[in-house]
């Protein structure tokens, strides 16, 4: 009999070509072709003509004096002192002028506490407590009324304070909705199946602003007399149940790309449908949609600017409160604009980038 | 009639069902399964075999004839079907293990939320599973981190972790690269000399030789003959069997 082989296997080698560093990624993503190349200097140029413009506008030439007659001297770029100016209407709105460390202070409590609640090391069950304080002082503070506070009513709110805590409450608040609705859509059960559908055809198929008018303008009229709800909490709850329509729709498509196998390991294990859907098919479900209800957040954000409409200065709204009534400062609208577009910037950039990271934690038990 | 005896764990009478009005799935189903039996299920594709092992633990419900799982008859009856689910642990063809939860947590899963079992004793019991299957060295990692052997005999220990009374195999070796079948196989040979009660749909004739007490040829919804392994293969009485033994022994 012949002798068995030694199979002996051959020791691995890097690649024949680079494909890491800098001068491979330009030549593969810039100048991979000619028709790239030529795309890439048309926009190089275009570049090297433009930026330089913008930078003696927003710098060079720029003024940050906070006076009308020097910005509108010759040869003046970009007029920053209209920031300087007018920052605390801008950021505060109408709220009273010598009151406004209130609301600094309760957005400061409502930022830090959401930045906490971001953290894994915080997710503890004591947060939930710390979230009820910190909503309870928010709105002792804002509204005040008590500890010698004066009241400030709440059609006095505004800015910066008002588009945070808007934002973040239609955010926590519309949730949980979503979750409910979306496997609400997917039951066995025709009722609930069918109330869920057209809770979400129906919002779906009208503008948010369309609900903010009803929930501030026409909502009231339907009330009994005498009994008033406050119109922002009628204008949170319009915000809230609107996108949770949408996210219900982000959370469902999630459900429905769940493999089938799970929900039967699961009940063949014994569990219950709701053991089920929190334990086994949410975590995951949740997880393959992160980017899309990231989407919705930052989406819901910035649409809190159409509160507007109803008369409550948030951000956006207390920009033109600002400038519109002061004849002085009109013209420079454009550094206004370009003020708050840094701020909701710096928002939703630091959301957008803590959904990455969210993605990666969650991918962890994937990583082979 | 009714064939129900306290030697009998599983009782199928008459059973029919249909995946909506007009694919009628299983027909005329009458089995009896002995305590501590062990079955092995064949046929071609389409025959209906998974069909028949869900309807034991509900993951189907059959719309006509009676179905008795250890004395309780399954109905819509939702405590029934929770109680027999206690009871009777499956592993599937894709293993089916929860991708999100470490190995640890996929068997403690079920006997903490359904068992109410403290958390400590449930990870010993866990542990002892692990073992028993040879992977406990690996009870942090999570299932992707495995290979399709050590996930489907994780799988294994994740359906013993209840102690079930009935384990029910859905194709356990049919994903499986050809080098991993081994190791899945050995584990459920060790598990079918303990004595539970097995029903297992599986190709793999060297299993149904080695351990089983009776094998069940299904075809079209079917059960067209049942025997022992040594003579449903050296022997088979139809021609339906001789054809399909024909085909996947033939080479």
């Amino acid at each position: 009999m012949a002798e068995t082989i030694i199979f002996q296997s051959l020791p691995s080698r890097p690649a024949p070509v680079n494909t890491e560093g800098l001068v491979p990624w330009v030549k593969s993503n810039l100048f991979a072709n000619w028709q790239s190349s030529i795309v890439t200097i048309i926009v190089g140029a275009l570049l090297l003509y433009y930026v330089p413009q913008f930078i003696n506008w927003a710098v060079i030439t720029a003024t940050t004096v906070a006076n009308a007659d020097a910005c509108r001297a010759e040869g003046v770029g970009a007029c920053w002192g209209v920031i300087r100016e007018k920052y605390r209407l801008i950021i505060f709105g109408r709220y009273p002028f010598e009151e406004q460390w209130r609301p600094l202070i309760a957005t400061l409590l409502m930022v830090g506490l959401l930045v906490m609640s971001c953290t894994r090391m915080f997710w503890k069950k004591w947060l939930v407590v710390a979230w009820v304080i910190v909503l309870v002082a928010f709105f002792i503070l804002m509204y005040g009324g008590v500890m010698g506070l004066s009241t400030v009513p709440t059609d006095r709110w505004g800015g910066l304070p008002l588009t945070i805590m808007l934002a973040t409450l239609s955010i926590v608040l519309c949730f949980p909705i979503a979750i409910c609705v979306a496997l609400g859509r997917r039951s066995r059960l025709p009722a609930i199946k069918t109330f869920c559908t057209i809770y979400v055809e129906l919002i779906r198929g009208v503008p948010l602003i369309s609900v903010l008018f009803m929930a501030s303008f026409m909502f009231p009229l339907f009330m009994p007399q005498g009994v008033t709800i406050d119109v922002l909490i009628r204008v949170l709850v319009g915000v809230t149940l609107f996108a949770a329509a949408y996210m219900a729709e982000v959370i469902r498509g999630g459900l429905q790309a769940m493999p089938k196998g799970q929900a039967e390991a699961a009940a063949s294990l014994g569990l219950s449908y709701w053991q089920t859907q929190f334990k086994i098919i949410l975590p995951q479900a949740l997880a393959m949609v992160v980017p899309g209800i990231m989407n919705n957040f930052i989406g819901l954000f910035k649409d809190t600017s159409l509160v507007y409409i109803v008369s409550l200065y948030e951000l956006t709204g207390a920009l033109g409160l600002a400038l519109n009534s002061d004849a002085d400062w009109r013209p420079y609208k454009l550094e206004g604009y370009l003020f708050i577009v840094a701020i909701y910037f710096a928002f939703c950039f630091a959301m957008s980038r803590y959904s990455l990271w969210i993605e990666k934690q969650l991918n962890k038990s994937k990583l082979r | 009639m009714t064939t129900e005896t306290p030697d009998n764990i599983i009782v199928f009478d008459k059973l029919n069902k249909w995946y909506g009005n007009s694919f009628h799935v299983l027909r005329d189903i009458n089995l009896q399964v002995k305590r501590g039996e062990r079955i092995v299920i064949c046929g071609p594709s389409g025959s209906g075999k998974s069909t028949l092992i869900r309807c034991i633990n509900r993951l189907e419900e059959h719309q006509e004839g009676h179905l008795w799982v250890d004395g309780t008859e399954l109905t819509d009856d939702v405590k029934a079907i929770d109680k027999i689910r206690k009871e009777v642990g499956m592993v599937f063809q894709q293993f089916n293990l929860f991708p999100h939860l470490t190995v640890l947590e996929n068997l403690t899963l079920s006997p903490m939320y359904v068992g109410k079992m403290p958390k400590k004793e449930a990870e010993e019991k866990a542990m002892a599973q692990l073992k028993r299957v040879r992977i406990a060295e690996q009870a942090g990692k999570y299932p992707l981190q495995l290979s399709g052997g050590q996930q489907q005999r994780v799988a294994i220990a994740r359906a013993l972790c209840l102690t079930p009374k009935i384990m029910l195999f859905d194709e356990p070796t049919s994903a499986l690269d050809p080098e991993m079948i081994k190791e899945v196989l050995d584990v459920m040979v060790e598990m079918a000399n303990q004595g539970i009660t097995m029903l297992c749909v599986t190709h793999e004739m060297g299993f149904a030789k080695a351990v089983a007490d009776r094998v069940i040829f299904m075809d079209q919804g079917q059960i067209v003959e049942q025997n022992n392994p040594h003579d449903f293969f050296n022997n088979p009485q139809t021609d339906r069997s001789k054809d399909f033994l024909s085909k996947i022994l033939g080479h």
